[in-house]
Order: C-alpha cells, then sequence, then structure tokens
C-alpha cells in the first residue's frame, strides 16, 4: 500500500522556488493498477520517482507498506529498492556492457542470491518475457520493444510487490507496446502493485484508475474505462496528454 | 555481494572500456616506469662517481701547495705559501719511511702539434714514479725515462686519442711533436682511460715535471702523488709527510689530501646524488598521480548515469563503493605491475647501451612507486565515485 500525504517535491532554480510537486494526496491499494497521465511537465515522472524511492520528496509523508521511507538510511532505502520495488524507465536504462541475462542477473548480485542460482533464474524470467533466445544480446543488439522487456525481467527478477513504469512503451511501436502492456498486465493480474506513467489514453484505458495531474497536483480521479468520455468532458488536462508526447 | 562478484563488475566494466583502460594503463605504468628508470640512471651516477673516487687510490696522498683551513678559508690566508718543489718531492720519495712511490705533477694547459694538426690539450708533467701512484696500461712504446727528475729529456707520451689524431696513418712513437715552443719525441702512447674528474685521459699529454716548469715558467709544482706501501698506514705517512714538510718550509703552507678527506667528499657527493634522485623519483611520482587521477576523475563521471541505474535496482553504496574499489584495485595493480617490468626492461637496456652509468634501481623505488600507483589509483579512483554514490539515483541517471 502506497499513501502519499501533502507531498512536495520542490526545486531550487535559481533564486525561485519550482513545486514539480505541490501537494500530492493519495493511496494506492495493494494489487492495484493505476495510470498517471498529464501534460509534460506536470509531474508525472517526479511523482513516480518519488514513489520509488529514487528521488525524496522535499515536505509531506509517504508511507510505503505502512513504513515511513522519509526516515530511512542510504542502506535501508537501497533494501526498499532491491526488495519491493522494480522500476522500469522510459528508456530501458539496461548497462551497455552486459548482455541481456546478465543485465536481469544484477538486482540479485546486489541481493546476495548464490551466483549458482543467479543464471537459471535470470534465464526464467527471460522465458517469462520471451526473450529466452536473446539472452546473450547486448542491449545495443535488441530491439526497443526487447529491450524493454529484459528491463521489465529485470525489474521483477526479486519480486517486487510495486511495479512503477515511466512511460514504458513512450518509444515503442504499437505491437511491441503492446508484447509490454500484456507482460505488465500479466504481473499485474497475478498480484504486482502497478503504476503506469503515459501520455496515451489506450494505455491509460487498461488501467482500474487513473490519476491526472497538472502543476504538481492531482486535479483528477477517474477509473480507466470512462477515460474516453472524460477526454471530452475535461479541459486542458485531458487534452494535452493526446497533443504531447514525452 | 561477494569480493568475487564486485571483481566480475570490476571487469565487465574495464573491458566494456576498453580503450580507456588501456590509456590508465598506459599513464599508470609510465609513470611508474618513470620513477624505475630514472632512479636506475641515478644509482647508476652515484655508483660511476664512487668509482672515480676509488680509482684515485684508497691508498694515495695528494699533497698541493698552500693551506686549506677546515674553515674554508682560501688556501694561503696570512702569507704566501712557498714552493712545492722538486726537491721536496725528492725528500718525500727517499725520506718518509712507507711511500712506494711519490710523483711531482704539474699541470698546464698549451697547443700540441704534429704537421698541420693541432690540438689544445691538457699537459702534465710527471716523471716514472707516476705509473706507481696511479696503474695504467701503455698502448705502445714506453712512460717517461727512469731517473730524469732534474734535467727532463725532451720527450711526450701521448693520450691513445689524441695520438690516433696527430697520427691517423703513422705510427707516434718515434715521431716528434711540437708542444707550445717545444719539439719533443714521442716515446709512448698510453691505452684508453676515459674522462677521469673532467679530464679526458685519452687527450692528454705527458712530459717530464722539469720540462713542464720549465714549459709554463713555474717553479712550484701543483701537486706530489704519493702511494703508500701495502699494509702501510696511510695515517701515519700523512703525519710523516707533515712533519719532513714543516721541517723544510717551516711551516705548514701546505695541505694533505687523504684517502679519509677522499672518501669523506665522496660520500658527501654520493649523498647529494641521492637526494637529487629522490627529488627526481617524487616528481615523477607525482605527475604519474595526477595522470591517474584525471583517468579516474573522467571514468566516474562518464559513469555517475550508472551509478544511478545500479542504485536504482537496489544496491547499496557500500556495494557500488565496492565495484569502484575492485576495479581501481585492478587497474592500479595491473598498472604498477607492467610499469615496473618495463622499467626493469628498460633498465637492461640502459646498461647494454651505456655500461658506464648503468645501474640497478633501488628496491626502494620499486616498492614506492608500486605503493604509489596502488594508492592514487584506488584513492581517485573511490573518491569521486563515493561523491556520485551519495547522489539520488534520478540526479545520478539524469547526469550523461
Ligand atoms: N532536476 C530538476 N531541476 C529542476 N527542475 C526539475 C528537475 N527535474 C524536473 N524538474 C521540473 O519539474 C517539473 C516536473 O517534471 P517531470 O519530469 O516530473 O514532468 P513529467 O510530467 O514527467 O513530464 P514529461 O511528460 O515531459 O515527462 C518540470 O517542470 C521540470 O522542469
Ligand atoms: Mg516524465
Amino acid at each position: 500500500m502506497i499513501e502519499l500525504v501533502d507531498v512536495w517535491r520542490t526545486y531550487d532554480v535559481g533564486a525561485e522556488k519550482l513545486h514539480a510537486l505541490a501537494g500530492v494526496q493519495e493511496t494506492i491499494d495493494t494489487g492495484e493498477h493505476v495510470a498517471i497521465m498529464g501534460p509534460s511537465g506536470s509531474g508525472k515522472s517526479t511523482l513516480l520517482n518519488v514513489i520509488g524511492c529514487l528521488d525524496r520528496p522535499t515536505a509531506g509523508s509517504y508511507r510505503l507498506n505502512g513504513r515511513e521511507v522519509a526516515g530511512l538510511g542510504e542502506d535501508e532505502l537501497a533494501r526498499v529498492r532491491r526488495e519491493e520495488i522494480g522500476y522500469v524507465f522510459q528508456s530501458h536504462h539496461l548497462v551497455e556492457r552486459l548482455d541481456a541475462v546478465a543485465n536481469v542477473e544484477l538486482p540479485m548480485t546486489f541481493a546476495g542470491v548464490a551466483r549458482s542460482e543467479r543464471r537459471p533464474r535470470a534465464m526464467e524470467a527471460l522465458i517469462e518475457v520471451r526473450l529466452q533466445d536473446r539472452a546473450s544480446h547486448r542491449p545495443s543488439e535488441l530491439s526497443g520493444g526487447q529491450r524493454q522487456r529484459v528491463a521489465i525481467a529485470r525489474a521483477t527478477i526479486l519480486r517486487p510487490r510495486v511495479l512503477l513504469a515511466d512511460e514504458p512503451t513512450g518509444n515503442l511501436d504499437r505491437t511491441s507496446g503492446e508484447q509490454v502492456l500484456d507482460l505488465l498486465g500479466g504481473l499485474n493480474a497475478g498480484g504486482i502493485t502497478l503504476l503506469v506513467v503515459t501520455h496515451d489514453v489506450e494505455v491509460a484505458r487498461r488501467a482500474q484508475r487513473v490519476l491526472i495531474l497538472e502543476d504538481g497536483r492531482i486535479v483528477h480521479r477517474c477509473a480507466g474505462r470512462d477515460l474516453t468520455s472524460l477526454a471530452d468532458a475535461l479541459g486542458s488536462a485531458a487534452r494535452a496528454p493526446a497533443d504531447l508526447s514525452g | 555481494m561477494s569480493a568475487l562478484d564486485a571483481l566480475r563488475l570490476a571487469a565487465t566494466a574495464l573491458l566494456g572500456r576498453r580503450w580507456r583502460s588501456v590509456l590508465s594503463l598506459v599513464g599508470l605504468s609510465i609513470g611508474v616506469t618513470a620513477v624505475v628508470l630514472l632512479t636506475a640512471l641515478g644509482a647508476g651516477a652515484q655508483d660511476f662517481v664512487e668509482r672515480q673516487f676509488r680509482s684515485l687510490g684508497t691508498d694515495v696522498l695528494a699533497i698541493v701547495p698552500g693551506k686549506v683551513e677546515t674553515s674554508g678559508a682560501l688556501p694561503g690566508f696570512g702569507g704566501v705559501p712557498n714552493d712545492l718543489t722538486l726537491a721536496d718531492a725528492a725528500a718525500l720519495r727517499d725520506r718518509v719511511a712507507g711511500v712506494r712511490s711519490a710523483a711531482p705533477l704539474v699541470i698546464g694547459n698549451d697547443t700540441v702539434a704534429s704537421g698541420a694538426r693541432s690540438r689544445q690539450v691538457v699537459v702534465i708533467g710527471a716523471t716514472a714514479e707516476y705509473r706507481g701512484v696511479r696503474e695504467f696500461e701503455l698502448r705502445a712504446g714506453t712512460f717517461l725515462p727512469e731517473g730524469e727528475w732534474a734535467r727532463g729529456k725532451p720527450v711526450v707520451v701521448l693520450g691513445s686519442k689524441l695520438a690516433r689524431e696527430l697520427f691517423p696513418d703513422r705510427a707516434a712513437v718515434g715521431a716528434r711533436v711540437r708542444v707550445g715552443a717545444w719539439r719533443l719525441r714521442v716515446v709512448g702512447t698510453i691505452a684508453s682511460q676515459g674522462v677521469h674528474f673532467g679530464i679526458d685521459m685519452d687527450q692528454v699529454v705527458f712530459v717530464p715535471t722539469s720540462m713542464a716548469l720549465r714549459m709554463f715558467d713555474r717553479s712550484s709544482l701543483n701537486r706530489v702523488a704519493l702511494r703508500v706501501l701495502p699494509g702501510a698506514d696511510a695515517d701515519r705517512v700523512s703525519d710523516a709527510v707533515t712533519e719532513l714538510l714543516v721541517e723544510r718550509h717551516s711551516e705548514e703552507d701546505f695541505t694533505i689530501t687523504t684517502p679519509d678527506a677522499i672518501m669523506e667528499t665522496t660520500g658527501r657527493i654520493v649523498g647529494m646524488l641521492s637526494l637529487a634522485v629522490a627529488g627526481i623519483a617524487a616528481i615523477s611520482m607525482v605527475v604519474a598521480g595526477i595522470g591517474i587521477m584525471n583517468v579516474m576523475l573522467v571514468s566516474v563521471s562518464e559513469r555517475t548515469a550508472e551509478i544511478g541505474l545500479l542504485k536504482a535496482v537496489g544496491a547499496a553504496p557500500r556495494q557500488i563503493l565496492g565495484v569502484f574499489l575492485a576495479e581501481a584495485l585492478a587497474l592500479s595493480f595491473a598498472g604498477g605491475a607492467i610499469g615496473i617490468g618495463a622499467g626493469l626492461l628498460g633498465a637492461r637496456v640502459l646498461a647494454a647501451l651505456y655500461p658506464a652509468i648503468a645501474g640497478d634501481p633501488p628496491a626502494w623505488a620499486l616498492a614506492a612507486s608500486f605503493a604509489l600507483a596502488l594508492f592514487v589509483g584506488t584513492l581517485f579512483g573511490v573518491l569521486p565515485a563515493r561523491r556520485a554514490v551519495q547522489l539520488d539515483p534520478v540526479a545520478a541517471l539524469a547526469k550523461r
């Protein structure tokens, strides 16, 4: 369970203060599938980063599974990132010098999984994303969709309870995008909490709930299936995502 | 994460950036090589100087006119010293016990010429006894004739190179040369001896001492070189020499250089050289260190994004530092080893090319340069990484 209470993330830009998040208030239950939408610069990535413990809120409280994250030290944060959260970036962020299977092994290395266990587990994960025959390919030798699937395998290898994806299909064509979304959907069906940032209404429609951000605030909440009608009903917030791309 | 895991990750990082790794290796090993080679050269130079002083003979006393005070005052201060004469030298030879040979020496400059060829050379006035003081080989003919102290036959002995240059196509012995205004007959040439205390012994001429005195219109010898008998105590001989000369001059207006004094000077000069060598080594180590630092700094700033990613997948700061430490250690270890290998090889090559000044690099230089490579490599590999590790993953990932 993710509980955000009046979360702010403020940047000092010169003399000015820029509020990337300005009082976000939200609770996301375990197992939910939530899409986050909003115009470019509205704070979607910032929100996801805060939830993923890749960034710290400037003010407010963030409780993950009942535990306040703000007070955690570096080592505990590392443990939370490792065990409770999986992160899929828009630009996959695979390590180029490692092949696909080694990239998937990486989190296990830091988690202290025995060496003999890592390779078989990574191979299994690659089978789940149907890339077993690309195990020894470098990221540059994979297509965009394949890279993103390797990234998903890496993000989920330690069986986290929360999976965060920042525009996972942003760089993909429709077919590879759908493969990735099906994978994510399958993981969610298996019980993982899934948060997806997207500009794509089709992607957001798959979610149970949609949060719409503007200027660092959640301005609308609705169910995924209601999204088309909402787009008509909404003002700038819903129009913008359709026009803009990240 | 085990040390082996850290090493494996480090290895992929090093191999992944093969070019940069090679550059760092080269930078590191050049620094170490420089230290090894320079100290080898320094050690060779030290050896060389020491050998030169030793070749003077530890059983040779030199008596020069004028008193050198231990305070460093100028010789002759408080009165013009008496001449050191041939008669003084003869008295030393005949009346001091424990003297094996004594040679009265006069040193000057003049031209030596044969036909159209001429050279400006150092002219040494000596006697046959000089070969008993400093042993050296003849190439041809004889050295200066025995028993010619007072008269000084018009004969000359040439250094080997000079003989070749003056007489490129015929034997020098028996020929005549002009030394200054004097026509002298060549009676011998000496074998090659090289440079000795700044005088190229292959380019000198020896003439009888009394001839040299006339040649340079002098009454005083420049020095008397005196070799003690094997087993004789050089200090006692020195005391006897002092006594005799004081009796003859009625004052102590001369200076005796004993082997002890020579060894003391040698020690001072060698000490200076050691200091210079250490200084050179320190400078090249600093240069090497800066090189390593640059490579490591660049490497870390290039990899800040990767550090962010490792943090995002749950690596603890200590684990990431472990990877960087392993990487820096592997690199510096290899660089240090290659540098030492190359340095030793280079020293060998130098020894083959220039045997006179070749030396072995001292053990402390090997140890210190290797330790420095490890220390600097590790420090500058890990320190910048420490900063990157403290960034939040988003901040690190944003850096490219
Ligand atoms: N490191 C930073 N320093 C200063 N301002 C920042 C920084 N990172 C983000 N911002 C600002 O915070 C705001 C929110 O950024 P964020 O990346 O969360 O937007 P986004 O909704 O993900 O946009 P997009 O759809 O383009 O990805 C933006 O106005 C951005 O300029
Ligand atoms: Mg974004």
